[in-house]
């Protein structure tokens, strides 16, 4: 006779209040609106005319990419304060979607600097080397992560990692404010945005759809890797 | 079409290809964990019998 052993299975799942499928249809109501506003609504900027149109999703990509390593940053201090290991699988996906809306943003970044500065990347500015450096720290996460076995020990090193890379996001943030020379536009200020009417509108709109895509796949990337998870964790306990 | 414009849509090609890799890759995960849910269905459906016979009375 098997031995089934005592139920030792996690309790991984945490109860959310909005569904994915309501996530998955917001997400692509907002990104198809953002869409419709930066192509049909918003005017040509009087500087850079058409290409400045990337600006829309480049932006509110990077700043998705900062509340995602954000995100990472606390669910791995909540994870060595609680040692909860639902927090540790939590920064760790947070973590994935800032690298991969961090690709998004050097990919959109390098066509917007081939069009306004005829380069697709410049070594001399503090921005865009500053958010590679960033993105290079987050690379090697998870070259940390998967170099050890999965336990409290692999939990433990990452949760310290990817606190220690937010430091990186406000220096990210402000190089370019604090840089003496640069050709990289600043258009939010002290004094609130550069830019307004359907232009702020097409910005905020393109922000909340990235943002709310970023949860959505969050949301269903945890999802995976908890049934993964739980799967792992039944095959031990039946076999 | 302009050469601002081409670049343009380059940009937004580009995000929508890299959200939709990273989708794909999510769906073919999953179908793996559905593979597995399957097989592991199966096999606690093999060993059923055994576990659930009745205790039969002698004597």
């Amino acid at each position: 006779m098997r031995s089934r052993g005592p139920a030792t299975i996690l309790p991984l799942v945490r109860p959310y209040r909005i569904s994915l499928p309501a996530l998955a249809a917001a997400s692509f109501a907002l990104v198809t609106l953002a869409l419709a506003l930066v192509f049909f609504v918003v005017p040509n900027d009087a500087d850079q005319g058409f290409s400045q149109r990337i600006f829309y999703f480049h932006v509110s990509i990077a700043l998705t990419a900062y509340a995602c390593f954000g995100l990472g940053a606390w669910k791995a201090l909540v994870h060595l304060w609680r040692r909860d290991p639902r927090a540790d699988l939590e920064s760790y996906v947070a973590v994935h979607q800032g690298l991969i809306f961090g690709s998004l943003v050097l990919v959109t970044g390098s066509i917007w600097a081939k069009i306004s500065w005829g380069h697709w990347w410049l070594w001399s500015e503090n921005q865009l080397v500053l958010f590679l450096v960033l993105f290079l720290f987050y690379a090697a996460y998870f070259m940390l992560r998967f170099s050890l076995d999965p336990g409290p020990q692999r939990a433990n090193m990452s949760a310290v990692y990817a606190l220690f890379g937010v430091v990186l996001i406000p220096v990210s943030f402000l190089a370019i404010r604090l840089a003496q020379r640069f050709i990289h536009p600043v258009v939010f200020t002290r004094h609130g945005p550069s830019f307004g009417g359907w232009m702020l509108v097409a910005y905020c709109v393109a922000q909340a759809a990235m943002l709310v895509l970023a949860y959505t796949l969050y949301r269903v990337e945890l999802s995976g890797k908890r049934l993964d998870a739980k799967l792992r964790e039944l095959r031990e306990v039946l076999v | 079409m302009t050469t601002a414009e081409k670049y343009v849509t380059a940009a937004y090609c580009a995000v929508f290809a890299i959200v939709l890799l990273y989708v794909v890759i999510i769906a073919l995960k999953l179908q793996r964990l559905e593979r597995e849910v399957e097989a592991l269905a199966a096999r606690e459906e093999q060993a059923a019998p055994v576990d659930e016979r009745e205790p039969a009375q002698v004597g």
